[in-house]
């Protein structure tokens, strides 16, 4: 029993220091984002990182999941008499809740891996030592840009995720089961208003800072050459979808 | 301008420096000669504040750098030029920009004496039209040739080679010497040397340290070095698989 004790306890407390210390290199990116100098050049080309490595998988994911949506919702609605209401159930189910946590999933697989890897090469190849025997903080040359990149682009990444996974849904409603056009989009002015938008816009915000900093932070400690980078990498990303999902959760029971 | 006192650093449980002393002369170039893994890498960190010891003091130019952290450790981090053991070139960015960077993030200098100073530097280590080049794009002589001059383009007072030669044939290795040499002489920095080259070496410094066990067993010029009696640095500068140093230890 007080073996049991002793190791679920070290366990605890080992558990507990390593989110400390994620939570101490998230304040210290926080600190140098609000103190200059800005890298700006940095910041477009993480911009351009983020974006680039994830539009197309967006687009992808965003227009099936509208267009699954739209199937599964006609069938429940159809047995309530309520296929008109398809459009704004759609849209609501993509604004409020599948545009941010797919999307913000989709970024963490695609560019967050990408990053963490990135990072994690930068790390066993000298390249932040470097930086720092330089006397450069690797904070404001490797973390901010990438944290304020997420919560740029997340937001907007939604947001083509949500539009997309709209017109699939309009695809299958109106054009495969024959729900007139103006039904599907004149009752989703009457059911979605701008709290369901900015709920949306919250959840993807805080998906890009908690993304962008797990997959940093797990770069920037990797250890031990390739396979320290290839441990580093998945993590970052079981992590950061664990924390999505828990996030999502959390933030969809306080902003009812 | 450098002393290092009684240093000691473990890693999970074990000892890799155990009480190291060594004291380097301004503009002196002083080589570290040891076993793969005997922690001479881990020196150099120390000393240009990239690791801290658990135990001693390491004094440049008077000023004890464990007992600094933030801006007043950055600080005396300007005073360092240091080439990594892999060349430590940011793949994102050319040969030019690589050695520009340095002057582009920590000097006011008007982008045309930049472009002045990195295409004299890429002259000096013989890679000139090699400024378009990403890091993947070169050869290993060259990418060391690339961090040679990345840090010594801001005139560092102070500058660190970890392993400046390790994985190139003898003609490079000879050429990295003569750069050196060379910089030594035009810029007159402090430098430490960690090296496997063996009698190269001699030819290019001033004095030479043998660190084994966590400790430097002896320093001296080159001179001494080679006329060494003591069992650890004959086994050493000589090769040889028998003796006090276990080859496969």
């Amino acid at each position: 029993m007080e073996r049991f004790l002793n190791t679920t306890g070290s366990w605890a407390l080992s558990q507990l220091s390593r989110m400390g210390h994620m939570l101490i290199f998230l304040i210290n990116a926080l600190y140098f984002i609000i103190v200059p100098p800005f890298k700006f050049r940095l910041l477009l080309r993480q911009i351009r990182f983020f974006g680039n490595k994830s539009l197309v998988v967006i687009l992808l994911t965003g227009s099936f999941a509208g267009m699954v949506l739209a199937f599964q919702l006609y069938h429940t609605l159809r047995k309530f008499g309520s296929e008109a209401l398809l459009g704004p159930a759609v849209a609501l189910s993509l604004i409020r809740e599948l545009g941010p946590v797919l999307s913000a999933l989709m970024v963490t697989g695609r560019a967050g891996s990408a990053l963490t890897a990135e990072i994690g090469i930068m790390r066993i190849t000298e390249q932040i030592d470097a930086l720092v025997s330089m006397a450069l903080h690797p904070m404001r040359y490797l973390i901010v840009p990438n944290i304020v990149a997420g919560i740029i682009v997340f937001p907007v990444l939604s947001s083509i995720f949500d539009l997309i996974g709209i017109y699939g849904g309009y695809f299958v409603g109106v054009k495969l089961l024959g729900i007139s056009s103006g039904t599907y989009f004149s009752q989703m002015e009457n059911y979605i208003d701008m709290t369901d938008i900015r709920f949306g816009f919250y959840k993807s915000l805080s998906f890009g800072v908690i993304v962008s900093w797990i997959c940093c932070y797990k770069g920037f400690y990797a250890k031990y050459a390739a396979e320290g980078v290839s441990r580093a990498t998945t993590e970052a990303v079981v992590l950061s979808s664990v924390l999505i999902l828990v996030w999502d959760y959390f933030l969809s029971s306080v902003l009812v | 301008m450098i002393e290092v006192i009684e240093i000691e650093k473990s890693f999970n449980s074990q000892k890799v420096l155990n009480g190291i002393n060594l004291k380097i002369a301004d503009k002196e170039l002083v080589a570290i000669i040891g076993k793969s893994g005997c922690g001479k890498s881990v020196l150099l960190k120390h000393i240009v504040g990239l690791l801290m010891p658990d135990k001693g003091n390491i004094l440049i130019e008077g000023t004890d750098i464990t007992t600094l952290s933030g801006g007043d450790l950055d600080g005396i981090r300007e005073k360092f030029g240091v080439l990594f053991q892999g060349g430590a070139l940011f793949d994102s960015l050319t040969v030019y920009q690589n050695i520009a960077f340095p002057l582009r993030e920590k000097t006011k200098l008007s982008k045309k004496e930049i472009r002045e100073r990195v295409l004299e530097a890429l002259e000096d280590v013989g890679l000139r039209g090699f400024g378009n080049r990403y890091p993947a794009e070169i050869s290993g002589g060259m990418k060391k040739r690339v961090a040679l001059a990345r840090a010594l383009i801001t005139e560092p007072k102070i500058v660190l080679f970890d392993e400046p030669t390790t994985g190139l044939d003898p003609i490079i290795v000879n050429s990295m010497h003569r750069l050196i040499m060379n910089t030594h002489k035009k810029y007159g920095y402090t430098g430490l040397l960690v090296s496997h080259e063996i009698p190269e070496i001699f030819e290019v410094v001033d004095r030479i340290a043998m660190l084994h066990g966590g400790v430097i067993v002896e320093v001296g010029t080159t001179e001494e070095i080679k006329n060494s009696t003591d069992p650890i640095v004959r086994q050493f500068i000589t090769g040889s698989l028998e003796g006090p140093i276990e080859p496969l230890g």
